[in-house]
């Protein structure tokens, strides 16, 4: 099936999107960090672990997604939430610990929650595939085709979370979507020596589900397997799983010295940038032109100017507020 | 001879090293720990030095491989396991609390488990509510493990030999803080003299690290650090704090903290776990049991006020004792 040159652009326009987030953040996080690297300074501290690389996924993902089809995402979680829909504003400022910010600094860059569009992450590998399976059941209880959707690493497929999840999607016949990125890596540990099968497909299909291994780069490839894999739950045939097969540009997160890569792995991934590759088809189609591609970055930019320009100009919530929402405010 | 200076990340992994040339028997299993060297340094060298079937990088399967640990331990084996992160601890806490804590009991003091289990703990960089934890006394509160925590990288080197020696299980508490790793907040207690040849520090010791007359702090990790710079602050004012790092929660050395409240007939606990039903209760009520008529003053207590760590800076730096606070808290409590 050729996909219409809207829906190719559309998909270019979001990686584009999460890219220039990322990019920016990339350089914030750095502020007062320099010369001497120091975690806990800066406007934005903390861990930061970018999605450079694997746009592709989100991207080809949630473009079949509905503002109400619940998402879960990890530690890594910036591509999904935007390619979700999300306010950039209040995103940044939530990086930027503000009270303005989706979670009025509670949260930070790895604990974004976004009510309106269903989603949820965290910093426990693993943690959000169970919720997904909880968000596939209250749908089917419901009687709604929405689809509940968890993204995870390929690292996150040997825990225990993952298994149980699967197995329980399948019993129960739920409307989720399983995604893993395997980006080869868990931090330093590469997929080769963590995981005895080759594909996580494989263990898709061995908790009896329909279960592919896509190119991740080719974000065409992820959203055919992702618009088979979220129709077939919408219509109440059960559960999926996508292995899609990318790798991150940056390292686990911003400082990861990176000396566990074998030489020139990275280099050579880079060449199948997935904004790149789609960029070069829809010009030889002479869907896009130089100029055009131009001006969807120019866009992209003045957006996420404005989230930081307007997360700078937010106040830091009061010191005291640490204490509130541990239990819901009696009203 | 100039004395040799470690980071204490350095004086943990020498000590890991030492016990492996001594005991074939031990060997080392956690996510990140060979090729990287532990995301916070604790087995630098170690994948070199002896190789990757003793140096098991594992997959992220926390519940699999702490509770392969405590069967390669009840078999003669004895594992040190490193689950990097103590907030981490719920994908495997059946392994811990069921498993590693109650064997040696349930089998009637036949069986053993001598494993030492490792993690980082605490907060102060905007890591948020699932990295930044210290829950020590979620594990001090059950029975069966013995927990270890120290501040410095002498008694860092010390304890872990101890631990891996030690024929029960053991939780070793090492604070990010305190490791002296290039891209945290600085800490310059964090380098500090170490002896090259093997030592232990037997368990159950507290260690003074500052003489006083007039308040007693008792604490552990990183907040004995903040308390010493603390206790610099109030000298200069004419109060004299004796700042007591109890190194180990279980063992407790309840002697040195009764001793120096008998003395100074005021306690203040610093610590960074959360503030119900932990570490800071369970040494006042102590204190109460044993040693109540020597005090002048209640005793008083700086932790965690019981929410999860926030994120942000202003709001984390609120809820985290800090040595403004405790120069504060102790001001008033001579005070009173
Ligand atoms: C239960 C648990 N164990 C370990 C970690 C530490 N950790 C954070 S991310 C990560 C690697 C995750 O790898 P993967 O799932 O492949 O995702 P990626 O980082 O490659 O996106 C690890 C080990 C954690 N956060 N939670
Ligand atoms: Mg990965």
């Amino acid at each position: 099936m050729a996909l219409s040159r809207e829906t190719l652009l559309q998909l270019y326009e979001m990686m584009v999107k999460i890219r220039t987030f990322e990019e920016r953040v990339a350089e914030i996080y750095y502020e007062g960090k320099q010369p001497v690297f120091n975690i806990a300074a800066g406007p934005v501290p903390g861990e930061m672990h970018l999605y450079s690389g694997q746009e592709a996924v989100a991207a080809g993902v949630c473009a079949h997604l509905r503002p109400d089809d619940p998402v879960t995402s990890t530690h890594r979680p910036h591509g999904h939430l935007i390619a979700k829909g999300v306010d950039l504003k209040r995103m940044m400022a939530e990086i930027f610990g503000k009270e303005t910010g989706l979670c009025h600094g509670k949260g930070g860059h790895m604990h974004l929650f976004d009510p309106e569009l269903h989603f949820g992450c965290g910093g426990i590998v693993g943690g959000g595939i169970p919720h997904a399976v909880g968000a596939a059941l209250a749908i089917k209880k419901r009687g709604e085709d929405r689809v509940a959707v968890s993204f995870f690493g390929e690292g996150a497929a040997n825990i225990g979370a993952f298994h149980e999840s699967l197995n329980l999607a399948a019993i129960w016949k739920l409307p989720a979507v399983f995604v893993v990125e395997d980006n080869l890596y868990a931090i330093s540990v590469p997929k080769t020596a963590s995981t005895a099968v080759r594909s996580n497909a494989e263990r898709g299909a061995a908790y009896g589900m329909p279960a592919v291994q896509v190119d991740g780069q080719d974000v065409v490839a992820v959203y055919e397997a992702a618009g088979e894999a979220i129709e077939r739950a919408r219509r109440g045939e059960g559960p999926s799983l996508i292995e899609a097969v990318c790798y991150r540009f940056r390292g686990h997160f911003e400082g990861d010295p990176e000396h566990y890569l074998p030489e020139g792995e990275k280099e050579k991934w880079k060449q199948r940038d997935p904004i790149v590759l789609l960029g070069n088809q829809l010009k030889e189609q002479g869907w896009l032109t130089d100029e055009e591609a131009q001006a969807i970055q120019e866009r992209m930019t003045a957006l996420v100017a404005e989230a930081e320009a307007f997360a700078r100009q937010s106040a830091y919530p009061a010191p005291e507020a640490a204490l509130t929402d541990v239990f819901v405010q009696a009203s | 001879m100039a004395e040799r200076l470690l980071t204490t990340a350095r004086a943990i992994a020498e000590a890991i090293a030492q016990e492996m040339e001594r005991d074939e028997r031990v060997f080392v299993m956690g996510e990140d720990i060979g090729a990287y060297g532990g995301i916070f340094g604790a087995t630098q060298g170690l994948l070199e030095k002896f190789g990757p079937e003793r140096v098991m990088d594992t997959p992220i399967s926390e519940m699999g491989f702490i509770g392969a640990a405590v069967g390669a331990a009840t078999e003669g084996m004895r594992p040190i396991a490193e689950l990097m992160f103590v907030d981490f601890f719920g994908v495997a806490m059946d392994q811990i609390f069921n498993h590693m804590a109650k064997i040696h009991y349930m089998s009637g003091g036949n069986v053993k488990v001598p494993m030492v289990l490792m993690t980082a703990i605490g907060g102060g960089y905007s890591d948020a509510a699932q990295h930044s934890q210290c829950l020590y006394g979620l594990f001090a509160h059950t029975p069966g493990i013995k927990v270890v925590i120290p501040s410095t990288p002498y008694d860092a080197k010390g304890l872990m030999i101890q631990a891996i020696r030690d024929d029960d299980p053991v939780m070793y508490f090492f604070h990010k803080g305190i490791m002296g790793l290039g891209w945290m907040y600085p800490n310059p207690r964090a380098t500090g003299p170490v002896p090259e040849e093997p030592y232990t520090i037997p368990f159950g010791q507290a260690d003074i690290k500052r003489e006083g007359t007039d308040l007693t702090i008792l604490t552990v990790s990183l907040m004995v650090h903040r308390s010493l710079d603390a206790a610099e602050q109030l000298a200069e004012e004419g109060i004299s704090a004796e700042v007591i790092d109890l190194r180990t929660l279980v063992p407790l050395d309840k002697e040195t903290i009764i001793e120096s409240v008998k003395k100074t007939h005021r306690v203040l606990v610093v610590d960074e776990d959360y503030k119900s039903f932990g570490m800071s209760g369970e040494l006042i009520a102590i204190i109460a049991e044993e040693a109540l008529d020597y005090l002048d003053a209640p005793p008083k207590r700086l932790a965690v006020p019981d929410v999860p760590i926030p994120y942000s800076r202003p709001l984390e730096e609120f809820v985290l004792p800090s040595v403004e606070r405790i120069v504060q808290t102790a001001r008033d409590l001579v005070a009173e």
